[in-house]
């Protein structure tokens, strides 16, 4: 049986902590014994510092950049906890160039290189992307089949619900063309009042679930200082246990859909029945 | 055919166009489709530099093409630099037919090169500043220039390279006046906007800092004349016949030395108003030399402009040189009408082409006694058609306001009225106009078309319609229009002729159409193969 490789794509609004609940779920996957890659698609770099315990990466533009068209798979990609490969297409610094282009350029070089070939027997590809979908090149994870799911970072603060909405308009777009499907919203809490239910609430009227709710622990924080993950820094904290179980969700999920984008007013009576009005 | 008939046929043909398209397409189209009255009050009005619609296949170019490839590219001592990827510097090397004399064979001439930093991905995704403070300096080390123009190509805006931060600072390391152009190709509907934002440069960074100009006693400046087929040539020949003294040519012929001294000038003329108006008015309101329109194309529209130059200088002994050369000119003009005129007389013409040419060139063929039926520009705006009366009226839309207008003011040493008030004023009161241009339409006849940015679809319906005997436009529609069996005049670049400029050119631009009216050549479009069946045998052996 041709073994299922599922290429997954985290978006959501800046600072809501995709790159942290990424590289958490997937020690969680690294774990259950799965082969992952992680490609972190944000100019910083900082996708894959917790897995790789620093900032050690030699980002794939860099490379490029450095060595000519010559770039072998080995100078950007790097072994992680629990084997996860690890890829950075990095970019230019803040203000300068195009970081979009950039994204497109450093991803069409990986499939060139086999990143995501057969022998790595990959079960699972993780793009974290930076911020909302700027600009074309940041939809490239998202586009002509290269992520089939999406999951989309929220918390209860109106602007993260506000950016996941506008997310799932560029899913729709692209839903049809590329086959991209939502997968869920994953709630990192802000412990806003009513949190859970106001996701939940928005999650079932895009059309989607909210596949976990992952409560706000200093543990995060403090293994992130010691560059590492939750389950690789203390595996038997309760915060290791709850990425263990959004690993688990993600792996074994089959509700996969074209979200339905709120209006604006839609989304703003949302945050008053849940939020204001309580 | 009475006026009364053309017009009627004029808006049928104008309701078939319309009913082809979709009706949003429609509805935006018609306004820029009119049936030429010039008698009609109020005005016709017409809408031009709109945006071209989707799926139309235009003859326009973009903004990068107009302020490169038009207004500097005909200089030959400003070192042009295109930023960006290789493309667009490559397909604007050399394409238009300006010409250029230096001087000496030591002079500075760079038109014959190709300058581009030849962006890659990297530098798209990194930033292109550095490669392009490199390119700066690695060409002024080579050739020594005294002035850099950058021109930014499309990506060049998307990524946010700062060409003028960089070209500020180039200019103090390498001493060299350097400066830079927004002109992306997406900016503006045509490349109307990057004459304008050529026009700005020029005037912001060259304009006013010349201190020399060549002495003589009627200081005259040309703009928008761009010297293809050597047309500068004719016009500096003309001009120095007459005593009258080119202090610079916007920028046909040209140094940068001309534009810096250009200001200096006691009267800038105007050619091409379209491209190059705006430097004609930053000129007049910061150092005081008036401007009026003229036009050399044509023998008759030259002798009026020589005679109105003259008029502006109210000088006795100006008039009388300027009509004995108009008198000497004319005679050949005429000896060459009398030979050509009745091989082409009653034939007709239609001009699809650039923001004046298609108004000027109908001069020409007035002359041979030719009947023009349809005229429109590619990128000009509604006073080009409508006369400048309507600028107070002409609404500044989105992508207008996206190119800067400068707010000049008199400099405060260096303006110099170089009329005073009474002798404005007695010049107007016997009728002399200034920043004058009446536009093409109140000159066309009624009942022609005018057509603002004619696509394929409709030129091809209004030849089948009309059946013109030659049409005049650009490469881009140059074979397909032949390939209907009918010649091409190409204005853009004469079609390897010219000079048509001045006197001189007027007789060349009479033989050459002549000559293209009357080859047998277009008897010959349809191969012989479409005409009979072609020869059927058999093969045999010979063996056997």
């Amino acid at each position: 049986m041709a073994r299922k490789f599922r290429k997954i794509a985290i978006y959501g609004k800046g600072g809501i902590g995709k790159s942290t609940t990424t590289q958490n779920t997937v020690a969680g996957l690294a774990e259950m014994g799965k082969k992952v890659m992680v490609v972190g698609c944000d100019p910083k770099a900082d996708s894959t510092r917790l897995l790789l315990g620093g900032l050690a990466q030699q980002t794939v533009l860099d490379t490029l950049r450095e060595e000519g068209e010559d770039v072998e798979l080995d100078c950007v990609m790097k072994a992680g906890y629990g084997g996860v490969r690890c890829v950075e297409s990095g970019g230019p610094e803040p203000g300068v160039g195009c970081a979009g282009r950039g994204i497109i350029t450093s991803i069409n070089l990986l499939e060139q290189l086999g990143a995501y070939g057969d022998e790595w027997e990959l079960d699972y590809a993780f793009y974290d992307v930076l911020g909302d979908v700027v600009c074309g090149g940041f939809a490239m994870p998202i586009r002509d089949g290269k992520a089939q799911e999406i999951y989309i970072v929220v918390s209860g603060e109106m602007m993260a619900m506000y950016a996941a909405n506008n997310i799932c308009k560029g899913i729709v777009k692209f839903a049809d063309a590329g086959g991209v499907r939502l997968g869920g919203l994953i709630c990192n809490s802000r412990k806003v009042d009513n949190e859970r239910q106001m996701i939940e609430e928005l999650a079932k009227k895009l059309g989607t679930q909210m596949i976990h709710f992952v409560p706000r622990d200093n543990m995060v924080q403090k293994a992130e200082i010691n560059r590492k993950t939750v389950i690789d820094f203390d595996p038997k904290h309760p915060q290791a246990d709850e990425y263990r179980a959004l690993a688990r969700k993600i792996d074994q999920n089959t509700n996969f859909v074209i979200p339905k984008p709120l209006t604006i007013e839609e989304l703003e009576k949302l945050l008053i029945t849940f939020g204001i009005a309580n | 055919m009475s006026a009364q008939n053309d017009i009627k046929s004029a808006q049928s043909v104008k309701d078939e166009m319309l009913s082809a398209y979709p009706t949003k397409t429609a509805r935006k189209r018609q306004k820029q489709f009119v049936v030429n009255e010039p008698e009609q009050e109020p005005r016709q009005e017409i809408q031009a530099n709109v945006r071209t619609l989707p799926g139309i296949i235009t003859q326009r170019g973009c903004s990068y093409a107009g302020c490169k490839g038009v207004v500097l590219g005909p200089t030959r001592n400003i070192l042009n630099i295109t930023h960006g990827p290789i493309g667009c510097g490559f397909y604007s090397w050399l394409t238009r037919r300006n010409q250029t004399r230096p001087e000496s064979e030591t002079d500075d001439n760079f038109m014959t090169y190709c300058l581009s930093t030849d962006m890659q991905d990297e530098n798209i995704i990194f930033g292109g500043e550095k490669k392009l403070k490199k390119a700066i300096e690695e060409a002024v080390d080579i050739f020594h220039p005294k002035a850099v123009g950058v021109f930014s190509t499309c990506p060049i805006g998307l990524i946010g390279d700062d060409v003028h931060a960089v070209s500020r600072e180039m200019s103090e390391k390498t001493g060299a006046n350097v400066f830079g152009f927004s002109c992306e190709g997406y900016k503006g509907v045509s490349q109307s906007a990057g004459h304008h934002i050529a026009n700005n440069q020029l005037f912001k960074h060259v304009v006013g800092k010349g201190t020399t100009c060549p002495k003589g006693k009627f200081k005259v400046a040309m703009l928008g004349e761009y010297n293809i087929g050597g047309d500068a040539f004719a016009l500096e020949e003309l001009f120095t016949k007459c005593g009258i003294t080119l202090v610079a040519t916007f920028s046909g012929n040209s140094t940068y030395e001309q534009f810096a001294s250009a200001h200096l000038a006691d009267l800038v003329v105007v050619m091409c108003h379209r491209s190059i108006n705006y430097v004609a008015d930053m000129i007049e309101k910061k150092y005081g030399v008036p401007w009026f329109k003229v036009n050399f194309i044509g023998a008759e529209a030259s002798a009026k402009s020589l005679r109105k130059i003259a008029d502006y200088f109210e000088d006795a002994e100006l008039k009388k040189k300027v009509e004995r050369v108009i008198a000497e000119e004319m005679e050949k003009v005429k000896a060459e009408l009398a030979v050509i005129r009745p091989r082409v007389e009653g034939k007709t013409a239609m001009l699809f082409v650039g923001g004046s040419r298609a108004h000027h060139y109908q001069e020409l063929f007035k002359e041979m006694g030719m009947k023009v039926l349809a005229a429109g520009y590619e990128f000009a705006h509604r006073d080009d058609y409508e006369g400048r009366v309507v600028i107070p009226d002409i609404k500044v839309d989105a992508d207008s306001r996206n190119i800067e207008e400068l707010h000049v003011e008199p400099h405060p040493s260096e303006f110099r009225a170089r009329k005073t008030k009474e002798q404005l004023d007695a010049m107007a009161a016997k009728g002399f106009e200034f920043r004058d241009y009446k536009g093409m339409m109140p000159e066309m006849d009624a009942g022609t078309l005018v057509i603002d940015d004619i696509n394929h679809f409709e030129t091809e319906l209004i030849i089948e319609k009309y059946k013109p005997d030659i049409f005049c436009a650009g490469i881009k529609e140059k074979y397909v229009i032949q390939k209907m069996g009918m010649p091409l005049k190409q204005l853009h670049n004469y079609d390897y002729g010219g000079p048509y400029a001045s006197f001189e050119g007027a007789i060349n631009f009479y033989r050459d159409v002549e000559r293209m009216l009357n080859t047998r050549v277009w008897k010959h479009i349809r191969a012989p193969w479409h005409k009979q069946e072609p020869l059927a045998a058999v093969f045999i052996n010979e063996t056997n």
